[in-house]
């Protein structure tokens, strides 16, 4: 380039570049992302909207590629089949160690000009840092922070059985037995293997603390995975399951929230993406329902984050794409995207003022705990552990918790053979 | 091949000045034909030969070539889920075909008896064919919820300790799998019967009649063994819906309680599509592949020589 250069004067370079500059512009506005999601239900895709319009703006098209499916699967196997055949999106919604998965493939993009750019080492908690760089380059953007260890609670309810929201386990029984006296189901629930997952991994949390939890259903340490506390936890977890109904075998998670919503149950472990349910039935948090960190976890969070995985592109394209993962991280975008979710912005400096009271304790706890150790990754939503690791758990932990008489040991022995056999 | 030959043959009788139009009408079946056997063959015969060689690698997220021998079929035979899932699928076919061939065989001859309305009653029998798995599945999760469905009307009538909890019970949803199948499908199976019912010569009834045979005689030793054909097309096509059940599980238990009511089908797609681990997920279609030939080319065998014969 320099050498280029040493012949023109001062003025035809500026022109010059003017010009490249221009010529620049004018291809930028010619640019596409193509983004692939999943975000399509209602107040989902008036959020993804957001991003378009924000790209739009500064003058780049935005191809949308939604797939509809709730967990993404049908949207991860049209991912799959686009990058085989050598031709995938510029971005697309991958989470958790996925990333390092299609890192590993080679299919990546850095982001490193404009996470410095824009300085993501300080914005972003480590923790979720790390999830977003494969191989010390970020190739992800997060988009939101959806907090899993939940309680949500039905006020009337609570006042009719004449207790307070629970904050320990022990207090977690005797609330829910009082409920059940009162005549009502005490914890709505639903039986499928992630709901179950859920509920678990916050007791789990909640017996054996942050690090224990670290270390079995993050590091999968053998010997964590085998404990007497990883029996205590199962034990714990099984427990739980008197608080329940007989009818939740395949309930799904909106049905049991509208429990607690009607007044049939008091109760619900589950993450905050059950704000939506409450929201669309015109409540209105911390008088027609209650949030609370789940029992025993209060100094703990397990967070479910998505993110935006770049592709490998080149020229314009890239070009787009640098843009779209720093409009990501822009205030007007995770305010507007995270207010029509339900979930917190992913960057801990933000003005909550527009959020609500649950969203808003949220905001503090990310803080709180990513300062004092406490931000766990959630394994029942595929943030801390692969996704053939997490079905074997899931397998374990769903198996176990719908047995008449499988032992605690039994399963902690089966969770050891899951982290063995994924190795 | 006789129809191909009988087509062909008038058009090379017709003579010599005709011996063009004739090879090409010679050719013309086959020319329409391989575009959908080269079609079949590519992806039905190699996609299946894809996935066995996908067996047997290493492949995770995506496809890989590192092959790893028999591991991932070794793995398979180590996963307490997968055997939950055989099980499932051995109690499930079974009752499935046996049920669904007795109850069509009974309905059948009882529709059989020159009855009144016998078209809207056949229309009323064969009607749940015409929906759809998952709406049988939802229609069925609902009847058989505890507290939705049969159990809470029956005790709403006053039995308070009424118990028809098997879709909640491990130990049992399978066969909960079973009665939405039945449903579905034994009017299709006495929509079969009921047509070769009407397919025996009424002589031999005649001649059966005659000789004095009692009426329960009659159809255990000459209309059943004349209905075998029936009964062969009846277990082909039960039989590969029952291997192939997806969608009813999906929408009737959600493979639930637990893993109780998994059967292959869904075990091969959450491994292979939703916990990238498409090396044991094609293992598992392998074996689904060797399972159906290993039931189906024995009968097949012992049923078209036996037709040869007779």
């Amino acid at each position: 380039m320099t050498s280029f250069t040493s012949p023109f004067t001062k003025t035809s370079l500026a022109i010059a570049s003017a010009a490249a500059a221009s010529l620049a512009f004018s291809s930028a506005q010619a640019a596409e992302v193509e983004v692939l999601h999943w975000w399509t239900s209602g107040g989902e895709a008036r959020a993804a909207n957001e991003l378009k319009d924000l790209m739009e703006a500064e003058g780049y098209g935005w191809e949308d590629f939604a797939v509809a499916g709730g967990g993404g699967e049908t949207a991860m196997t049209v991912l799959k089949s686009r990058a085989m055949s050598g031709n995938p999106p510029s971005a697309a919604q991958i989470k958790g160690p996925e990333i390092q998965e299609w890192g590993e493939l080679g299919l990546l993009g850095e982001l490193d000009e404009v996470a410095e750019a824009e300085g993501w080492d300080e914005l972003l908690p480590p923790t979720v840092a790390e999830i977003m760089r494969h191989d010390g380059h970020y190739v992800a953007v997060p988009v939101n922070v959806h907090r899993v260890n939940w309680l949500w609670a039905n006020p009337e309810v609570l006042e009719a059985a004449g207790v307070e929201l629970p904050t320990t386990l022990d207090e977690l029984f005797e609330v829910g037995e009082a409920i059940r006296e009162a005549g009502f189901i005490p914890l709505a629930h639903g039986g499928q293997a992630w709901q179950d997952a859920t509920v678990f991994e916050s007791v789990l949390l909640a017996s054996g603390g942050t690090e224990f939890y670290q270390r079995a259903l993050v590091e999968l340490d053998e010997d964590a995975l085998g404990s007497e506390q990883m029996i205590e936890a199962l034990e714990t977890f099984k427990r739980l399951r008197g608080l329940m109904d007989d009818d939740m075998s395949g309930r799904d998670w909106n049905i049991a929230t509208s429990m607690v919503i009607n007044g049939d149950a008091g109760m619900q472990l589950m993450g905050d993406w059950a704000k939506g349910e409450f929201t669309a039935a015109e409540l209105t948090a911390g008088e027609d329902y209650l949030c609370a960190a789940a029992p025993g976890t209060q100094d703990a969070f397990t967070f479910n984050i998505d993110s935006l995985a770049m592709f490998r592109v080149e020229g314009e394209e890239r070009d787009a794409q640098q843009a779209l993962a720093r409009l990501v991280l822009e205030p007007t975008f995770q305010e507007a995207f995270n207010l029509a979710k339900g979930s917190i912005p992913a960057r801990p400096d933000l003005d909550m003022s527009e959020f609500d009271q649950c969203a808003q304790q949220s905001m503090n706890d990310f803080q709180r705990t990513a300062d004092e150790g406490g931000l766990v990754p959630s394994m029942a939503h595929g943030m801390a552990v692969r996704a053939d690791v997490q079905g074997a758990i899931f397998d374990v932990v769903t198996n176990y918790f719908n047995s008449r008489d499988m032992a605690a040991e039994e399963a902690a022995r089966r969770m050891v053979n899951a982290a063995q056999a994924a190795l | 091949m006789s129809l191909s030959n009988s087509v062909v043959q008038p058009a090379v009788g017709a003579g010599a000045r005709r011996s063009h139009a004739g090879m090409l009408q010679a050719c013309l079946p086959k020319l329409v034909l391989a575009p959908s056997v080269a079609i079949s063959l590519f992806f039905v015969y190699g996609f299946m030969l894809w996935t066995f060689i996908l067996s047997l690698t290493n492949s995770r997220m995506l496809p890989s070539y590192e092959f790893v021998g028999f591991a991932q079929y070794a793995r398979l035979m180590a996963n307490d889920r997968w055997w939950v899932a055989s099980t499932n699928l051995v109690v499930f076919g079974g009752l499935f075909v046996a049920i669904c061939l007795a109850l069509g065989l009974v309905l059948a001859i009882l529709l059989d008896q020159r009855i009144r309305q016998e078209g809207a009653l056949r229309t009323i029998y064969l009607y749940p064919m015409a929906l759809s798995f998952i709406v049988t599945g939802v229609v069925w999760k609902w009847l058989l919820n505890p507290g939705l469905g049969i159990q809470a009307m029956v005790r709403s009538w006053g039995f308070e300790n009424f118990r028809f909890d098997w879709l909640v019970n491990p130990d049992m949803a399978v066969y909960t799998l079973v009665i939405a199948a039945v449903w579905q499908a034994s009017g299709f199976v006495m929509a079969l019967f009921l047509a070769g019912l009407r397919g025996i010569d009424d002589s031999i009834l005649k001649a059966a009649q005659l000789d004095g045979a009692s009426l329960p005689r009659i159809y255990w030793r000459v209309v059943i063994p004349c209905l075998r054909p029936v009964v062969f097309s009846a277990v082909m096509i039960l039989s590969h819906i029952a291997i192939k059940s997806f969608d009813l599980v999906v929408a009737l238990t959600g493979g639930g309680p637990g893993y109780a009511s998994d059967l292959p089908a869904t075990f091969m797609y959450a491994h292979a599509f939703t916990r990238a681990q498409i090396g044991l997920g094609s293992a598992s279609a392998m074996l689904m592949l060797g399972g159906v030939l290993a039931i189906l080319i024995p009968y097949l065998y012992s049923e078209l020589r036996g037709r040869r014969h007779g």
